[in-house]
């Protein structure tokens, strides 16, 4: 996994694209929904992302467009979208409240959603609006179980 | 295409909205909105726009993408369309193929680009059938999209010539997938487009970190597969 983020990383540095293996990875201390993101709560505040399954499948992201600031997010609906492969792919919300921090890194390095999806390539913090939304999500075991079927039926 | 070879490729019941000439920015807009407010599965054609206008994917920077003096110059429209990918130079000798479907209505296909441009190949492989060696390439050639960020290309190709652009967006439950064919096209034309830079050579990197890191790169992408 480092060698890999190291490789990701310095794809990033000299700007070109590297292809992704390997099986996707689960975070146990996270929480998931049906559309690949991520959430971890911390009191009030959540950071969201999208998983590594996301990434493996989307390809190389060469563009993350960020929301502002301030703007208020809902479970389930989008505030954001990412570039690969020809493709956007709308980034949804696992959890309701107000957006208080973007990462400005993925601007200038939009590879780090794919070399570390869960670490450096958060995308949003924001503050929780009602927590029991977070028992709507699937913990790590439920979603590995959840790509896996969503894998197999294709 | 004969109905017992359309059902080989799962075809999904599709509305179809035929159009002569719309202005390529009505049809993005019809799109996005078909995408996102209806729940039917749609195919739009557009036979040719009404004027030469240049395209850009979402993340699509003008200063980089396009020869600026002769687009302000002859006054070329310049769109930045929802879905991502390169840029296009379209008019009356384009042909836009669109589908809009929901993301389980083909079983086999997950909503991702790579199985929905596999999907959509097999399609335009039977209605190619004969013409000349259609297929969908991976071109080995980097692609520099913006801030000199390079991604591999998936294209539509008959040999080894791409003959149109191809573009998707995704959301939760639907997706888009929308191609102009070069049916016709003006040579001229490509004047406004700047050519894409290919990926640099490791002689091109100057420090020795940056050529120990290409080294390293080198043997993970070797080693992987």
């Amino acid at each position: 996994m480092a060698f890999r983020l190291w490789a990701s990383k310095t794809s990033s540095y000299l700007r070109i694209s590297v292809p992704h293996r390997g099986f996707a990875s689960v975070a146990k201390d996270l929480k998931y929904a049906d559309s690949h993101e991520w959430v971890k709560v911390d009191g009030t505040s959540a950071t969201i992302g999208i998983t590594d399954h996301a990434q493996d499948h989307l390809g190389d992201i060469v563009y993350v467009e960020l929301p502002e600031v301030g703007a208020a997010v809902k479970q389930g609906s989008s505030f954001g979208a990412v570039e690969s492969v020809k493709a956007t792919s709308d980034i949804n919300s696992p959890v309701s409240g107000k957006i208080i921090d973007v990462n400005a890194e993925l601007s200038s390095s939009p590879g780090l959603v794919n070399g570390s999806p869960y670490n450096d390539g958060w995308i949003i913090k924001v503050e929780l609006s009602d927590a029991g939304e977070v028992s709507n999500l699937m913990d790590a075991d439920k979603y590995s179980k959840f790509c896996e079927e969503e894998d197999s039926s294709h | 295409m004969t109905l017992p070879l359309a059902r080989n490729i799962r075809l999904p019941l599709m509305n179809l909205l035929r159009l002569k000439g719309l202005p390529i920015l009505q049809q993005l807009h019809i799109e996005e909105r078909l995408l996102r407010t209806s729940l039917d599965n749609w195919c739009i054609i557009n036979d040719g726009t009404d004027a030469l206008t240049t395209v850009m994917g979402i993340s699509g920077k003008p200063l980089e993408l396009l020869e600026l003096e002769f687009v302000i110059q002859d006054e070329i429209p310049v769109i930045r369309r929802f879905t991502g990918g390169g840029t296009v130079i379209v008019d009356q000798g384009t042909i836009f193929v669109t589908f809009i479907c929901n993301k389980d209505v083909i079983p086999t296909v997950q909503p991702y680009p790579r199985p929905i441009m596999n999907w959509s190949s097999l399609l335009y492989k039977e209605i190619f059938e004969g013409i000349g060696d259609f297929h969908l390439r991976e071109n080995g050639t980097f692609m520099k999209l913006q801030d000199a960020c390079y991604q591999l290309a998936l294209d539509y190709v008959f040999g080894d010539r791409k003959f149109g652009g191809n573009a998707q967006s995704i959301t939760k439950n639907r997706w888009i997938h929308h191609t102009s064919f070069l049916w016709n096209y003006d040579v001229k034309s490509m004047a406004y487009l700047k050519l894409p830079l290919r990926a640099p050579t490791y002689r091109s990197v100057c420090s020795l970190f940056s050529y120990l890191s290409f080294v390293f790169l080198f043997l993970y992408i070797t080693c992987i597969d």
